[in-house]
């Protein structure tokens, strides 16, 4: 049993809780300290992740109780592939915070960003369904601190929207909880595996309920279309290196869905028969109806950046809703394009936000930015990922999408409408912002009217230039890249793997 | 006994949504707490109610009350008590920074903030 596991949710907790403790008021110590656990992090995160490349699965029982007892971290293709993303997008986020200074507008960024790394480690990593519920709010309350970091009333009253829409959702997961363990006695998410799957099939109501109210759960962290209201005001309104780090967010509730639909209720298992391909893709399409609409109607640059992500989502959770092994594979390669690309948009609005000075971020023509050629390029290259044109990640990703709709049973061309529309849709909804915020820039006032800006700073660029190129190798590795989804998904819905990787240690400590 | 404390979670439940719904963030907050305590409650009696018997399985008494919930709950009254405490001073400082404590945001708030 390799300790290493653990070390991606211990290492952050400690680390906030020593930058709390001993050095809360010099922030050279803090940012140091917060970069090089960042690093430490995605060096850790790469080798658990070529650990588990080999197919092992490894499984770490919390003080070495046995499985279906104690709880387990599970280190799968999956779960490690997700922590090796967070990481790497939470280092470009600290060096983004660095460079733009955001960590002086507030105290405790880096406590709080450590701390939310903790519960998104966490919740990737955990084998145990009451453990991923405490996790998910390990990095809620540490989003709250950070979704209102540098305050400001709208701020505020934005984050206290976002707080009850996501304690409404805590109260309903622990519900669902209840209920299932009411009906199979256990939350260890393989040994639920196992139970569902020997439940008798004339008594599923309670199950059905159970895993109904869960997967909503998921839908709300994940903004799918009638529960996405909260998304659009807190990202909008959060500060840009946090909206950024929150694109992982939305991801784990995207992740938790893959996790219960292949493990715990796979696509043929008789119990939950019907319960959600009939609603779930059709939400899915709406969410990225909407998200795209959204950017096209935006008048503010924050609020088209939220709703890009909405898109995102929706196309994300189009792929999964497909229930294919074809289509989690999309799925999975979306997952990586959509966090680093609706990332970046948020880090370059940020920049025009800061750049503008008090003005804002409405989409009109004010006296050009700082530096506006470059961040104009940078949109320029963001907005390419995010709606999906050639030649960037975002293309073979939605390519990969149609080719998983046309392959799985039923009727494609809902999907392909969907797609095909919105990504047009949303072209037209990021050249008309870009071209007013960069281009009419230009004509309206020669002279630089935000004299008391600072012009965007190396490291910011430089935060926001790396996640550009992870994208473009993204796209140039797509080969082997969908090479390891494709075995990240056999080793999902081949449950017997998981299952006898988490039990069979147990009985055989026994 | 069932039917008392499924009534208790149901009444609660109800009154917190009610409450939940409400414009203002004071009555928002309680209305959570209620919520909160419903799923405590629910929490307790999915392991099946029994009364007064010990949370431990012993092998010559067959009668025991299934200790799991009574640990979830434990969790999960800390985790509420967390919570609530957290809006409750995000709830006081958007009411004191912005002297509005509706829980709606204007249209025209949010698209003309400058932050």
């Amino acid at each position: 049993m390799s300790h290493w596991i653990i070390v991606p949710v211990v290492l952050p907790a400690l680390l906030a809780a020593f930058i709390v403790l001993l050095c809360r008021f010099n922030l050279t110590v803090q940012r140091a300290l917060s970069t090089a656990g960042t690093a430490v992090m995605v060096v850790i995160a790469t080798g658990l992740m070529l650990r588990a490349g080999t197919g092992a699965i490894d499984v770490y029982e919390l003080g070495d109780w046995p499985a279906p007892f104690g709880i387990v971290l599970v280190a799968d293709r999956l779960a490690t592939m997700m922590v090796l993303l967070t990481s790497v997008l939470a280092l470009a986020v600290v060096l983004y915070v660095i460079g733009t200074g955001w960590d002086k507008r507030g105290r405790h960024f880096h406590a709080l960003f450590q701390f939310q790394l903790m519960g998104v480690c966490g919740a990737f990593l955990t084998g145990d369904a009451f453990n991923l519920f405490v996790f998910f709010e390990v990095l809620l309350i540490a989003s709250y601190g950070l979704m209102i970091h540098s305050g400001g009333p709208v701020r505020l009253r934005a984050g206290m929207q976002y707080v009850v829409y996501n304690l409404l959702g805590s109260t309903l997961f622990l519900f669902a909880l209840g209920t299932i363990y009411a009906v199979t006695g256990t939350l260890n998410m393989a040994d639920l595996a196992d139970r569902v799957a020997q439940l008798p099939t004339d008594d599923t109501a309670l199950l059905r309920v159970g895993a109904t109210l869960l997967i909503l759960v998921f839908a709300v962290k994940a903004a799918v279309l009638p529960l996405h209201f909260w998304l659009p005001a807190s990202y909008s309104n959060a500060p840009a290196p946090v909206a950024a780090l929150f694109a992982i967010m939305t991801k784990v509730g995207a992740y938790a869905m893959l996790r219960f639909l292949t493990l715990v209720f796979p696509p043929d298992l008789e119990a939950t028969q019907g319960l959600f391909d009939f609603w779930l893709q059709p939400a899915a399409m709406l969410t990225l109806i909407a998200g795209m609409v959204g950017v096209l109607g935006a008048r503010r640059l924050d609020r088209l950046a939220a709703f890009a992500v909405i898109g995102s989502m929706g196309t994300l959770l189009t792929s999964i809703s497909l229930l294919t092994p074809q289509g989690t594979q999309a799925a999975l390669f979306y997952i990586l394009h959509s966090t680093f690309a609706s990332a970046t948009l948020f880090l370059i609005v940020g920049l025009v936000q800061a750049g503008r000075g008090g003005a804002g971020g409405r989409i009109e023509a004010l006296a050009p930015i700082a530096r506006n050629g470059l961040v104009a390029g940078l949109f320029f290259i963001s907005a390419i990922a995010l709606s999906g044109v050639p030649p960037l990640s975002g293309f073979v990703g939605k390519l990969m999408v149609l080719d998983a709709a046309r392959a799985a049973s039923g009727p494609y061309w809902p999907v392909w409408t969907a797609i095909l529309v919105t990504s047009l849709i949303a072209i037209v909804g990021f050249a008309r912002a870009g071209s007013t915020v960069f281009w009419k820039a230009n004509e309206s006032a020669a002279a630089a009217a935000h004299p008391e800006a600072p012009p965007a700073t190396g490291l910011s660029i430089v935060a926001i230039g790396g996640i550009m190129v992870l994208l473009v190798a993204l796209t140039v590795l797509a080969g082997p890249v969908m090479a390891f989804m494709g075995e990240t998904t056999d080793q999902l819905y081949n449950t017997t793997g998981y299952i006898s990787a988490v039990l069979g240690d147990g009985e055989a400590a026994q | 006994m069932e039917a008392m404390v499924a009534s208790a979670v149901g009444v609660l439940t109800a009154a917190g949504l009610y409450l939940v719904l409400r414009l203002r963030t004071f009555p928002v907050i309680i209305g959570l707490s209620l919520l909160t305590y419903a799923v405590n409650v629910f929490l307790f009696g999915s392991g099946g109610l029994v009364v007064n018997e010990p949370p431990i399985w012993h092998e010559h008494d067959n009668s025991y009350t299934d200790p799991l919930p009574q640990a979830l709950v434990l969790t999960a009254i800390v985790i509420s008590f967390g919570m609530t405490a957290v809006s409750v001073v995000i709830a006081l400082a958007a009411y004191l920074s912005g002297d509005d404590d509706s829980i709606n945001m204007t249209p025209g708030e949010a698209e003309d903030d400058a932050p």
